[in-house]
């Protein structure tokens, strides 16, 4: 089985090529938001120095959200075009859960945490069981403080990664206290390797890829016009 | 060059579109695909609502045109894409999908100007029509008045230093109660009134005999309902629209004129949105014929926003050699003739 993955959902712009079992290639920058400029071009790059054939690809697999609303587009307007061209199904992957990968297999709760803005983390709680990814609190936009009751109520270490953890560093270790482990630098942000990986599993679990054309990202948050409109039809009918 | 089937994309505002053009003059298919009724809910388009509603939409949009042109992705010899002027966000889409289509198809890329487009939608109708000659571009974006010196090859005469022609209609629109988008309901809500009925402005702009100034004739819209409201005196709003109307087409044909007048060519040509509506393109057709000059103006469907003007534009590219790499990046605030 052969995927190309994508993830341009943070800070990293991220492509990997998944061949037979094992990353082939895999190309991340995390350096300026110009993903739109670099993303393509690293993805042209990988398969050209992994001489890869793009059209033995079965599967594009892309992070899907939550994350930063253009970053997620740009990855999914991407993948959506080259889905198109190969004849082939996208694969979306939960950004969250693509994060959590990066610590496949150990043996503690992993809490992934993107910056969401208006005090807010895109968050969720997952745990490595007998060699697969559970879900143990869904990715959702919540305040930082709320995750953190949640995770001191629990027991056990927690790993944080991603953005979030940049941004809330401080509160994490007064919150947890020993019981945080915080991702060294090298395994904090996305990567479309696991992206990649996140896919294949979920292949040959039985989990059907989507349609390209019936696939978008998974914002989380409406936008900014949508929730004020609401907001105002809700006051008038009060 | 002929037999070039060029594949176009354009995201650049609140239209998915996608088109098939053969030799930058020949439609093989015009798919558009509008947000309209979405927009209207919020008084004029949500850039991030209108970036989702592309994401959504932009495969089976060029999978339309595809299919609408009875050709596959295999006889297509090139990707077009606009990359600006336009909304960041709406632009990004149709963008980072030309690539990556431009990539795994292996097809040259080739980014066009919007308002570029706009100008070669007269080539899509007007077999005949080569440059040089003037044009006027006005749109819900843009009002500019440009020489078309060659293919490819502008010179801006004028521009508006404040509203564009079709923003000034969308807010006078909103000011007498008839809503999103302003352009055709003012359009319609004139045949009713009287143009002469109100003697509102027509702008200069200092040291410049083209440039176009929109903001100050609002204003005085708006400062007539005002006084009329403080006067309790009734709004005769078709006479608004009417009078509203005729000053803004005015100083349009007015600048217009003194370009064919220092240019001496025989054609002139508008296109954009707004040059769909139907008091401007008399008011135009009436000026050139008084001055013996031949007027261009595309139908409706090649006034909107629409890929095949951008394929039409991507042609005259295509056969220069422009050719774009896959760090093509939208450039909301692009220059007309400006290359990047």
């Amino acid at each position: 089985m052969n995927i190309l993955a994508l993830d341009s959902s943070g800070a990293v712009a991220s492509v990997a090529v998944f061949c037979d079992g094992r990353i082939r290639g895999e190309y991340s920058l995390n350096h300026k938001l110009t993903h739109s400029q670099t993303i393509m071009p690293m993805m042209e790059e990988m398969c050209k120095r992994a001489e890869y054939d793009i059209a033995a690809t079965d599967v594009i697999a892309v992070a899907a959200g939550p994350g930063s609303f253009t970053g997620l587009r740009i990855g999914a307007a991407a993948a959506k075009g080259m889905a198109f061209a190969l004849g082939v199904k996208i694969m979306p992957v939960p950004t969250l859960e693509g994060l959590s990968y990066r610590f496949w297999g150990v043996p503690s709760l992993i809490c992934p945490m993107m910056d969401a803005r208006r005090s807010q983390v895109y968050s969720g709680i997952y745990r490595f069981e007998g060699g697969s990814l559970k879900t143990v609190r869904e990715g959702e936009a919540l305040a930082l403080e709320e995750q953190l009751k949640r995770l001191k109520a629990a027991e056990g270490e927690v790993v944080f990664l991603g953005d979030g953890v940049d941004v809330h560093l401080d509160a994490i270790r007064n919150s947890l206290g020993d019981r945080c482990v915080i991702a060294p630098g090298h395994r904090r942000y996305q990567s479309a390797a696991c992206i990649a990986q996140y896919a294949a599993d979920k292949l040959t679990e039985g989990v059907p890829a989507v349609a390209a054309e019936d696939f978008a990202p998974e914002y989380l948050r409406r936008s900014q016009a949508e929730r004020e409109r609401e907001e105002r039809l809700s006051g008038v009918n009060s | 060059m002929s037999g070039i089937n060029i594949l176009a994309i354009e995201s650049s505002c609140d239209e998915t579109a996608a088109a098939v053009v053969a030799d930058g003059r020949k439609i093989l298919s015009n798919v558009i695909s509008s947000q309209i009724d979405i927009h209207t809910l919020y008084g004029g388009v949500v850039p991030e609502i209108a970036s989702r509603k592309h994401t959504e939409r932009i495969n089976r949009v060029v999978g339309k045109a595809l299919s609408d042109a009875g050709i596959t992705l295999d006889e297509i010899d090139a990707i077009a894409v606009t990359y600006g002027p336009g909304l960041v966000g709406a632009l990004l889409v149709g963008v980072s999908f030309a690539k990556g289509l431009a990539f795994a198809a292996n097809k040259p890329l080739i980014g066009v100007h919007h308002i570029e487009g706009h100008i070669c939608a007269n080539f899509l109708q007007f077999k005949e029509l080569e440059p040089p000659f003037p044009c006027l571009i006005v749109s819900g974006g843009h009002t500019t008045l440009a020489r078309v010196k060659d293919y490819g090859e502008y010179e801006i005469l004028g521009r508006s230093c404040d509203d564009s022609a079709g923003e000034a209609f969308d807010k006078v629109a909103r000011a007498i109660g008839l809503g999103y988008p302003g352009g055709p309901k003012i359009d319609a809500l004139s045949d009713e009134g009287d143009p002469d009925a109100i003697p509102f402005p027509r702008a200069k702009v200092d040291g410049s005999d083209y440039d176009f100034s929109f903001s100050g004739l609002k204003s005085a819209v708006l400062n007539y309902l005002n006084s009329c409201a403080l006067k309790k005196q009734e709004v005769n709003t078709a006479d608004v629209a009417a009078s509203f109307q005729k000053a803004v087409v005015d100083v349009l044909v007015e600048h217009s004129m003194l370009a064919l007048d220092k240019g001496g060519e025989k054609r002139f040509a508008i296109a954009g949105g707004v040059a769909a509506n139907r008091h401007l393109r008399a008011a135009f057709e009436k000026a050139c014929e008084t001055k013996g000059v031949e007027f261009y103006c595309p139908d409706f469907i090649l006034c909107t926003d629409n890929a095949a003007m951008i394929g039409a534009a991507a042609y005259y590219e295509y056969i220069k050699g422009v050719r774009h790499g896959l760090d093509l990046n939208a450039v909301p605030a692009l220059r007309l003739g400006e290359r990047i």
